[in-house]
C-alpha cells in the first residue's frame, strides 16, 4: 500500500531521477513526506526504502541521525530558540525559559492542541540578528520576550501563514522537470530513453579503483 | 587599515532584489561563464591558482591545488558545501539568500575547469529560504542557456542539482557530505585517502568546495587572478566575507581585504563593527568559529591573515569573530561551546564521543557552583586524551577535526581565566550572572 499521495509520488519519482543512484534521493524524499504528512510515518518510510532501493531500517537509520527529520509527531509550528554562543551572549537562555513559560511545555514537547513544538537549536547561522529563533526553518530575530511573545500570537492567530507554512514544508520551489537540456552529460551517459528532461547520467560502479597517491594532509 | 579593496562576493547585495535573474544580468551576470568557455579548462584553472585563492570554508586549503588532485578518471563530480554550521559563521547563509546565481555561476565555471559530469549544491536544511531561492535560480539558469546541455552555444554541458541537508553539524565535513548526499548518515569517512578527489561521491573522484569559493569565480575569470592575488598579503589574497557578532555595536557582515584589515578594524572601525557594546572593555574574541582557540586584547592589531592568526595560535577557520566583553562568564562562554561538540560529534570515535560528553559534564558543574579545584586539571587531563600534548594545530585521535576542536575554548579559557574558574568553585556559584550580563 503506497502511502504517499499520487502527485507526491510523482514528484519523488523525479527527485530520484536526478540523482546517479537512487539512495542519493533518500533524504530530500524524507522532506517530501514530512511536508506531506508533518513528520515521517512508518509507511512513508517504506515507500521511500521501496524508491530509493534501500530497507526501511536504512531509511530510519539515516532519519533518526539527523535532527531535521521527525520519526514521532510533532506540533504544526517547530519553535527552535538557538542557545548558542552568539545568541547566548544576547540572552538566549532567558528568551528559551520564557518560551517554556509562555508555551507551558519543556523542550522537546508539544503543546496538547497540537499547535507549537519548542526545540532547543543549536546555531542557526542568523549571529547577526540575536536571539535568532526559527519557526518551521523560517527565521525571526532578533527578538526579546516581548517579540517572542508577538511572534507566538501571531501564529496562533494565522497572521503568518503565508510566510510560515505548516511543519514539514522546507522548499516551496522544485526543480522544474521537463527542461529543455536538463539531461547532464556524463562520459558514462546511456543512449537509453529516458524520463523527460531528468535522466540520471546512468548507473556507476561503486567499488573505487585504488586511490591514487594520497593527498598531501587535511585541512592545512 | 580599511582599504578601498572592490567587494567581490557582496557587491550585488545593496540591492533589495539581489537574487533575481533579472538584477544578476543586469550587473555582469554570467560574463564571467561565457568568458570562461571561450578559454580553455586548463586556462580556467590557471587563473585560479594565479589568484591563489583560498578555500573559504575553514581549513582554508588553496581551490587551485584541491582541483590539481583529482584522480583521472571517466565520471568526476563537483559538490559545493553550502552546509553552513560552525557556530557564528553566517556568510553562507547570507550569499545563499542573497546572491544564488553567484554561486550557480562559479559552480558551473568550476564544473567545466574540472571537466565535472555532474554537480551538486549541499545547502543547509535549516536554510528554507535559501533552498527556495537556490531551486529557483538553478531553475532560471537553465532557462537561461547557463545549465543543461550545450551551455551558451558551447560543447560544454552540466546539470546542477540543488540536495537539502537535514540538520548535522558533522555534514560540513566534507566526507561526511558525501556519506549524507549518498543517503546515509553523516559519519565521516577513515583518511587515507585524505581528499575526495582520490574517492568522493560514489567513489568516484570529487571535488567539495565551499559556496564563498565558488562566489569568487565569477570576478577572478572576468578580472584575471592576477587581480585578485593584488589584493591581501602573502597566501591571503583577495577579499574574505567576514561574520561578526556577540557583543558590538554592529554586528553583521563585511567584506574585507585580508592582511591589511586588523581584528581592531573589524570590531571597532565606526563603518564596521562600531566597537563593544556599551563602550565596555573587550575580554575575549574568537578569531574564526567555535572551534579556534581565543584570542584577547593583545591581538587586536594583527591582520585577518590565515597564516599570521595559524602562527599564533589559533585560525581565521570560517572567518566568524565573537566578540566578548567584561561581563562575560569565561566559564559559561566554554560549557556552552563544549556542549556544542558534545551534542554534535557523530558518536564513530570515543575520544570524541565520551571525551565530549565528560568535558561537558565537568564544566557545567563548575559553573553550577559544584565544582571541585582539582576539576580545572581533570578538564585539561580530559582535553589531552581527544588531542594530545593540547598544541596547536591540534593532533588528532579521531577520524575527523571535530573531536581536537573541542579542547579548543576549554583550553583556552582555563589558562587565561583560571582564576575566575576557581572563583566559581569557591564562591559556590557564577560570580557573573546572567542577567546581570545582559542587562547590565
Amino acid at each position: 500500500m503506497a502511502h504517499l499521495s499520487a502527485e507526491n509520488r510523482q514528484k519523488a519519482e523525479a527527485v530520484v531521477a536526478v540523482y546517479p543512484q537512487p539512495r542519493s534521493a533518500l533524504i530530500p524524499l524524507c522532506h517530501l513526506a514530512q511536508a506531506q504528512d508533518g513528520y515521517l510515518t512508518e509507511e512513508a518510510m517504506e515507500d521511500i526504502a521501496r524508491l530509493c532501493d534501500v530497507s526501511p531500517a536504512e531509511v530510519r537509520g539515516t532519519a533518526s541521525f539527523y535532527d531535521m527529520l521527525h520519526t514521532e509527531p510533532v506540533g504544526r509550528y517547530v519553535v527552535a530558540v538557538c542557545t548558542n554562543i552568539a545568541c547566548m551572549l544576547a540572552g538566549a537562555y532567558e528568551v528559551l525559559g520564557h518560551a517554556k513559560q509562555r508555551l507551558g511545555i519543556h523542550v522537546g514537547q508539544t503543546t496538547p492542541d497540537g499547535l507549537f513544538t519548542l526545540e532547543e537549536a543549536e546555531c542557526l547561522a542568523g549571529c547577526d540578528q540575536a536571539v535568532c529563533v526559527q519557526v518551521n526553518h523560517r527565521f525571526f530575530g532578533p527578538l526579546d520576550e516581548e517579540a517572542f511573545d508577538r511572534l507566538v500570537d501571531d501564529l496562533a492567530a494565522g497572521r503568518l501563514e503565508d510566510t510560515v507554512p505548516r511543519h514539514g514544508v522546507l522548499s516551496r520551489v522544485s526543480r522544474a522537470v521537463g527542461l529543455p537540456a536538463a539531461t547532464p552529460v556524463a562520459a558514462t551517459i546511456s543512449n537509453e530513453p529516458q524520463a523527460a528532461g531528468t535522466p540520471p547520467p546512468g548507473e556507476k560502479e561503486v567499488a573505487p579503483e585504488p586511490p591514487a597517491a594520497a593527498g598531501a594532509g587535511e585541512g592545512e | 587599515m580599511l582599504t578601498d579593496a572592490p567587494r567581490i562576493v557582496t557587491a550585488r547585495l545593496e540591492h533589495p532584489d539581489s537574487h533575481t535573474l533579472e538584477r544578476y544580468l543586469a550587473t555582469g551576470g554570467y560574463e564571467g561563464l561565457r568568458k570562461a568557455l571561450t578559454m580553455t579548462p586548463e586556462a580556467v584553472h590557471e587563473e585560479v591558482n594565479a589568484a591563489s585563492l583560498l578555500g573559504r570554508g575553514g581549513a582554508g586549503f588553496p581551490a587551485g591545488r584541491k582541483w590539481s588532485m583529482l584522480r583521472e578518471a571517466p565520471t568526476t563530480y563537483l559538490v559545493v558545501n553550502g552546509d553552513e554550521s560552525e557556530p557564528a559563521t553566517f556568510k553562507d547563509h547570507l550569499l545563499i539568500e542573497r546572491d544564488p546565481h553567484q554561486i550557480v555561476e562559479g559552480t558551473i565555471i568550476a564544473a567545466y575547469a574540472i571537466g565535472a559530469a555532474q554537480a551538486f549544491i549541499f545547502c543547509r536544511g535549516e536554510f528554507a529560504l535559501g533552498l527556495e531561492r537556490l531551486t529557483q535560480a538553478v531553475n532560471e539558469a537553465y532557462e537561461h542557456g547557463a545549465l543543461g546541455r550545450s551551455i551558451f552555444g558551447s560543447e560544454f554541458s552540466l546539470d546542477l542539482v540543488v540536495h537539502p541537508g537535514a540538520g548535522a553539524y558533522i555534514c560540513g565535513e566534507e566526507t561526511a557530505l558525501l556519506e549524507s548526499l549518498e543517503g546515509k548518515r553523516g559519519f565521516p569517512r577513515i583518511k587515507p585517502p585524505y581528499f575526495p578527489a582520490a574517492i568522493g561521491l560514489y567513489g568516484e573522484p570529487t571535488v567539495v568546495n565551499n559556496v564563498e569559493t565558488m562566489s569568487n569565480l565569477p570576478w577572478i575569470i572576468l578580472h584575471g587572478g592576477a587581480a585578485f592575488a593584488a589584493l591581501g598579503q602573502g597566501s591571503s589574497t583577495g577579499t574574505r566575507l567576514f561574520a561578526l557578532s556577540g557583543h558590538v555595536e554592529r554586528p553583521g557582515w563585511y567584506e574585507l581585504e585580508m592582511s591589511t584589515t586588523t581584528f581592531r578594524d573589524l570590531i571597532y572601525d565606526e563603518r564596521l563593527g562600531g566597537g563593544v557594546r556599551l563602550g565596555r572593555e573587550l575580554k575575549a574574541f574568537i578569531p574564526g568559529g567555535v572551534s579556534a582557540p581565543w584570542f584577547f586584547p593583545e591581538h587586536l592589531d594583527m591582520g585577518l591573515d590565515q597564516d599570521a592568526v595559524g602562527k599564533a595560535g589559533s585560525m581565521l577557520g570560517s572567518g566568524s569573530v565573537v566578540v566578548m566583553d567584561e561581563t562575560t562568564c569565561a566559564v559559561r562562554a566554554a560549557w556552552r561551546i563544549t556542549r556544542f561538540f558534545h551534542r554534535e560529534s557523530c558518536g564513530q570515535c570515543t575520544p570524541c564521543r565520551e571525551g565530549a560528553g565528560w568535558v561537558d559534564k565537568v564544566i557545567r558543574r563548575i559553573e553550577d557552583g559544584l565544582g571541585r579545584e582539582e576539576d580545572l586539571d581533570l578538564l585539561l587531563d580530559a582535553c589531552d586524551n581527544i588531542a594530545p600534548g593540547l598544541t596547536w594545530p591540534p593532533k588528532q585521535t579521531t577520524i575527523c577535526v571535530l573531536g581536537p576542536s573541542i579542547p579548543s575554548s576549554i583550553v583556552s579559557s582555563i589558562h587565561r581565566f583560571r582564576d575566575e574558574f576557581l572563583l566559581h568553585v569557591k564562591e559556590g556559584g557564577c560570580p557573573m550572572p546572567p542577567d546581570e550580563v545582559r542587562h547590565g
